[in-house]
């Protein structure tokens, strides 16, 4: 008896969670409809696809294609941004991971897998540096993560020597440019490491774990949760996403750019996951959200570019979405527009 | 005088700048690194950043943080040139209309964090944004700036004596510096950003004005990145991409300035000397010659990491002894 009702109540409560995942859902996928509509109308071309030597071509898949490096790194955002922290090191941790796969390709004869896995592991390290410092050393995520952003793109330099390494690797060219079931390679990678993520959170306590840290860090500590671990591992697993981000972009452009590369995405992967619903302050957090916001901005992006307007727009209409998202969630902005239309009415 | 823990981040502060200047004065003292020219050239050099880091340390006292620093100095110096350049305005009404619109540009950010309760972080984001994406719309590339009055300011020297000699910038730098010290230390003003950083719930409590306080807060950032920009246009042109970057070392030099992030504890002059500091590493490492120029960045990395454990160390001790 007792264990049916506890069964019940916990299919309740999973039908609440997916109704407020589909909630979270609901808004960049509608502000992705809109935009998607315009161009629908107003582009031309912009639905068209066409096969070609067995791989699709045409905007939306370009979309796709432009956003893993985001998409990646709003993943790994969103976990950390759940534990109530944020990563302002992933675009620095990008450069070293471009850094590092140029020096092996060039330097060693070591494979192409033995590549990508040793320089994700670097990357890892990375994440686990700003993990300790935020976990252990209890530093303010912002300045803790400031360190490596500083000096993250001097290391990646270092390694480099200050030079733009280009090489030649036909199997890595792969991962940034290869085709795999008529889709560009990066997508699978997107969508591999979501499904591993999501089964993660999901069917595991993961999840409970990092919302818990995320909505009252003193109370799961008291309940027994090892708070400290839960973040170490949520910045790692940021580090490892920027990682495969940073990969990415090095085969995409056939070398590793210590200064350019991963600038500012930081900022962007942010704005994918508050996009995507996952509030500041940690707690409650949808990955597929925070997907579907770096599609929103890749779209908005690519739009203004295949309509010659200005690209200096983007950085504006950037802006503009950031402050009507956040003024949405914010509380205090809803009770004082519903105050004003009471007032009027 | 006892020493209190508060005072603790800025005597490490002094002992680092000392330390630094000592090792490098001894190390290139061949070159000339101990000279009086070496030592102003840190204020001339240093000049758009230490305007910057004043309005970030107000900022961050406060409790809070400023992301759009750098976009504002490259708005406001392609501004500056392209209306002198484009609408012929005259120099003084360019500069005028630049200092206020950065700081209504800070003042809206803050009304937007004030009323909305918004994270300063996600709203000097949009602001970061915004104005970056503004200045590329008024021109895309650096303009040249001509007129006498500007070449004339650009050209003006204070004489020392000695041969040493004081730029404009450096000039406005020292003068916004001193400002900013009395605003600090002996305005309500001051007083009332201590307070906020402080414990902002204890300075609702005691009946201050927090909320425009904080709008002022960004306000005056808003100010200091304008007058920074206005410093930049010194060097004869405006250019949309200036300063990419520079709020994270204005943030960097808050920081080893000694400033706590958490906001409250800090002192103007521990800003000054955090500048001095990132300016000692630079020109040391140009002194150098064979060390590359991101041997800055890991240093400066370096630098954060010490100051912020130490830090750490000071607010473990402070919590422990009001525990007591």
């Amino acid at each position: 008896m007792k264990a049916a009702s506890d069964n019940a109540l916990q299919r309740e409560s999973k039908a609440r969670r997916h109704s407020e995942a589909w909630h979270h859902l609901k808004w960049p996928l509608i502000a992705l409809a809109v935009v998607l509509l315009f161009n629908f109308f107003f582009t031309p071309l912009f639905f068209h696809l066409e096969m070609k030597d067995g791989r699709i071509y045409g905007s939306l898949i370009d979309i796709l294609n432009r956003a893993a490096p985001v998409m990646l790194l709003s993943l790994g955002m969103t976990i950390v941004i759940a534990t109530g922290g944020v990563d302002l090191s992933v675009g620095a941790v990008m450069a070293i991971a471009g850094s590092i796969a140029a020096l092996l390709i060039t330097k060693s004869s070591y494979s192409f897998l033995s590549i990508v896995i040793l320089t994700v592991c670097a990357c890892a390290v990375a994440g686990t540096w700003n993990g300790v410092l935020v976990a252990y050393a209890q530093v303010q995520p912002i300045v803790a993560t400031l360190i490596l952003m500083v000096a993250g793109r001097g290391i990646a330099q270092l390694l480099t020597n200050g030079q733009i390494i280009t090489f030649e690797n036909p199997s890595f060219a792969f991962f940034g440019g290869g085709t795999f079931l008529a889709l560009p390679f990066p997508i699978t990678i997107v969508a591999v490491t979501f499904a591993i993520l999501s089964t993660l959170v999901n069917r595991t306590a993961a999840g409970l774990f990092i919302e818990a840290v995320g909505d009252n860090e003193k109370a799961s500590n008291y309940s027994g949760i090892n708070t400290r671990l839960v973040k170490l591992a949520a910045y790692t697993l940021g580090g490892i996403c920027a990682g495969l981000a940073g990969l990415i972009v090095a085969s995409d452009i056939k070398a590793a750019d210590a200064n350019n590369a991963g600038l500012y995405l930081e900022l962007d992967s942010i704005l994918a996951v508050v996009v995507g619903g996952t509030a500041l302050t940690g707690g409650r957090f949808f990955l597929l959200s925070s997907l579907a916001g770096a599609l929103l901005i890749q779209t908005i992006t690519t739009t203004i570019l295949t309509r010659a307007i200005p690209v200096e727009f983007t950085l504006i209409v950037k802006a503009v979405v950031i402050i009507i998202v956040c003024l949405l969630q914010s509380e205090e902005f809803r009770k004082k527009a519903l105050q004003l239309v009471r007032r009027k009415s | 005088m006892r020493i209190t823990a508060k005072q603790i981040p800025i005597i490490a502060t002094l002992a680092v700048c000392l330390l630094l200047y000592g090792t490098a004065a001894i190390a290139f003292h061949d070159r000339g690194f101990f000279s009086v020219g070496v030592f102003v050239n840190f204020f001339i050099d240093n000049a758009m950043l230490g305007i910057a880091s004043i309005g970030m340390t107000f900022v961050i006292l406060s409790g809070g943080i400023d992301l759009s620093v750098g976009s504002v100095i490259g708005l406001t110096s392609i501004f500056i040139a392209s209306a002198m350049d484009r609408y012929k305005l005259p120099p003084i009404v360019a500069i005028f209309v630049a200092l206020l619109g950065g700081t209504v540009f800070g003042g809206g950010m803050g009304a937007v964090i004030r009323y909305f309760g918004l994270p300063p972080f996600l709203v000097t984001l949009a602001g970061m944004f915004f104005a970056r994406g503004a200045g590329f719309l008024l021109h895309l590339e650096s303009v040249p700036i001509d007129h006498p009055f500007y070449n004339a300011l650009s050209e003006f020297h204070l004489a020392l004596g000695g041969g040493i000699e004081l730029t404009a910038s450096a000039l406005i730098f020292l003068a916004t510096f001193i400002i900013a010290i009395y605003l600090a230390q002996y305005t309500r003003f001051g007083r009332n950003v201590y307070a906020l950083g402080g414990n902002e719930q204890s300075a609702v409590l005691m009946g201050l004005p927090t909320g425009s306080v904080k709008m002022r807060v960004y306000a005056l950032s808003g100010f200091c990145s304008a007058l920074a920009g206005v410093v930049y246009t010194l060097g004869l042109s405006g250019n949309p991409s200036a300063a990419v970057g520079l709020e994270l070392d204005a943030i960097a030099a808050v920081v080893i300035g000694g400033t706590l992030l958490t906001g409250g504890v800090g002192y103007v002059a521990g800003t000054l000397l955090g500048v001095l500091i990132l300016g000692i590493i630079q020109t040391a490492i140009t002194f150098q010659g064979s060390l590359s120029s991101w041997w800055t960045k890991i240093a400066i990395g370096v630098l954060l990491l010490i100051f912020i454990l130490l830090q750490r160390f000071v607010q473990t001790r402070k919590l422990r002894t009001t525990a007591s």
